[in-house]
């Protein structure tokens, strides 16, 4: 078993570098929003490519390792690793089109300061970070746990588009800045929908429980 | 050979009856997982209760129970010398042909004693036919006179009535189209996965109600084995069929019910898409994934 083991363990982690790329993407595309650093924005945008890579290279080898017909918790982890390198991918598409409407955005004067967008950056990208910190510890309750905090971020995002959609009304010199800050503000609501997924596909691999589609954590009916 | 191909007074246990089997609707949910015993259908084709076979004072099979459930495949794995074979062929009471061989414990073949004193064991063999993993066709003679061999022996001479079981036979064995213009060259004429599916077929023309199979395909070349597992699987809609295998992703294919043997013991019973997805002992996951030892 050593080199299936190995061949395991390799696929294990291809998964993490593809995530600490992913979160590093979304951390420097709010940072590139928040400092209006458009290299910064231009680099998230660049770097998005090596998470494409990655998504390939890891689906090629989940299927090369699922034509050993592997079982029981070697089949959920081939299965769970191609289903979250998907997310990630998605993940990082959220931060290239974060960076591309924070550049946009530098192009005229801020608004107001951020704050309520760099708190939903926050939430989100805790929330995938617990996730991924579940999927490495084997924590099946920790990931449980992340699924609640997704209604927090989606009554946020609705609050600023809200506001911004107030504020646009106020004042249509205003429109462009708020639409892209609406787009921003809904890239992270995704982020932390992927984050959600990321978790549901933990709980999965740790307890062969299926809780997508529940909303709370909870157990599909059997 | 079967060692139920002899002549022999019927006892009150009654004959195998042809067709579809007094079995209920099958379904598709086991029992609480970890429960030693299949889900609760009506009347299981066999319910067996606290097996033990002994071979002189060597103790090979400790306490097993669990329901086999009718007209469903159930898979019996685990590493050699786990006790599988001696488990199937307790079921046909062949192990009694083995000098020094004992048992204790019940054994129900749709609810009738199988084990009773007045029993007589070769009526057992004919209602619970076995296929062996080295196909063991009869070299002197035909292939019909294969399939036949058993009616002919149990007193059938009716001309119509042989050939018409003969076709009956190796078509349900799924060998018909290949043979039916050769039905009298020798059986050993045939390959290695065509001389299986004839055992199949003469284990079939007798009507069990239980097929049994050890490793059936194991000597097989993948397209042989292939034909065994599609046949299996049509077979399941008529019969009871409990196959050992060595092969995992064979009884993944094939089995509804997967039961995991160890060192004499049933460490595990379920449905199969739980026995290969999550088992719930460590000693299960580890076996199918390999690990083991």
């Amino acid at each position: 078993m050593i080199h299936f083991d190995q061949e395991l363990a390799s696929l294990k982690e291809q998964l993490l570098i593809m995530a600490s790329l992913a979160e590093a993407a979304v951390n420097k595309a709010i940072k590139a929003l928040v400092e209006r650093d458009d290299d910064l924005a231009r680099q998230v945008k660049d770097q998005d490519s090596a998470l494409d890579r990655l998504e390939i290279e890891i689906d090629d080898m989940g299927i090369i390792l699922l034509s050993k017909a592997p079982l029981a918790s070697d089949l959920r982890l081939i299965t769970v690793a191609m289903k979250i390198s998907h997310d990630l991918e998605r993940v990082g598409d959220e931060a290239t089109t974060i960076a591309r409407r924070s550049v946009e955005l530098s192009q005229e004067p801020q608004l107001k300061p951020y704050v309520d967008i760099p708190r939903m950056a926050r939430m989100a990208l805790e929330m995938l970070d617990d996730a991924l910190n579940a999927f490495v510890h084997g924590n099946p309750e920790k990931a449980r746990a992340v699924i609640p905090r997704d209604r927090e971020v989606d009554l946020l995002n609705r609050q600023l588009h809200r506001e911004l959609s107030s504020y646009m009304i106020e004042k249509p010199t205003t429109i462009t800045r708020c639409l892209n800050l609406m787009v921003i503000a809904k890239s992270l609501e995704r982020i932390a929908d992927h984050a959600t997924n990321v978790a549901e596909e933990v709980v999965y691999l740790y307890e062969a429980k299926d809780i997508r589609h529940t909303g709370k954590g909870q157990d599909q009916p059997e | 050979m079967n060692a139920a191909m002899t002549t022999g007074e019927e006892t009150n246990f009654p004959p195998a009856r042809p067709g579809p089997q007094s079995a209920p609707v099958r379904t598709d949910v086991p029992a609480p997982r970890g429960a030693a015993v299949a889900p609760k259908t009506a009347v299981p084709a066999l319910a067996i209760r606290r097996l033990c076979v002994y071979f002189g004072a060597n103790q090979v099979l400790k306490e097993v129970s669990l329901d086999i459930q009718a007209r469903a495949v159930t898979a019996i794995i685990g590493p050699s010398g786990c006790g599988k074979s001696t488990f199937l062929r307790s079921i046909n009471r062949m192990h009694e042909l083995i000098p020094e061989a004992r048992m204790e414990g019940e054994i129900r073949l749709f609810d009738q004693d199988i084990y009773n004193p007045l029993v007589e064991p070769v009526i057992v063999r004919r209602r619970v036919g076995m296929v062996f993993q080295k196909s063991n066709p009869f070299p002197t003679m035909s292939i019909a006179d294969n399939v036949t061999v058993g009616l002919r022996l149990n007193g059938v001479r009716t001309r119509s009535v042989l050939t018409e079981r003969t076709e009956q036979s190796l078509r349900m064995a799924a060998l018909w189209d290949e043979v039916k213009d050769r039905l009298h060259a020798p059986a050993i004429s045939l390959s290695g996965g065509q001389q299986q599916r004839l055992c199949i077929a003469r284990a079939l023309a007798v009507q069990p109600e239980v097929l049994l199979m050890d490793e059936p395909a194991s000597a097989l070349d993948p397209l042989a084995t292939a034909k065994i597992e599609d046949l299996i699987l049509e077979l399941k809609r008529d019969y009871t069929i409990v196959i050992v295998t060595h092969n995992m992703q064979q009884a993944a294919r094939i089995s509804d019910f997967t039961a995991f043997f160890y060192l004499g013991e049933l460490i595990e019973f379920d449905a199969t898409r739980r026995i290969f997805t999550n088992p719930a002992k460590k000693q299960t996951e580890d076996y199918v994934t390999g690990r083991f030892g």
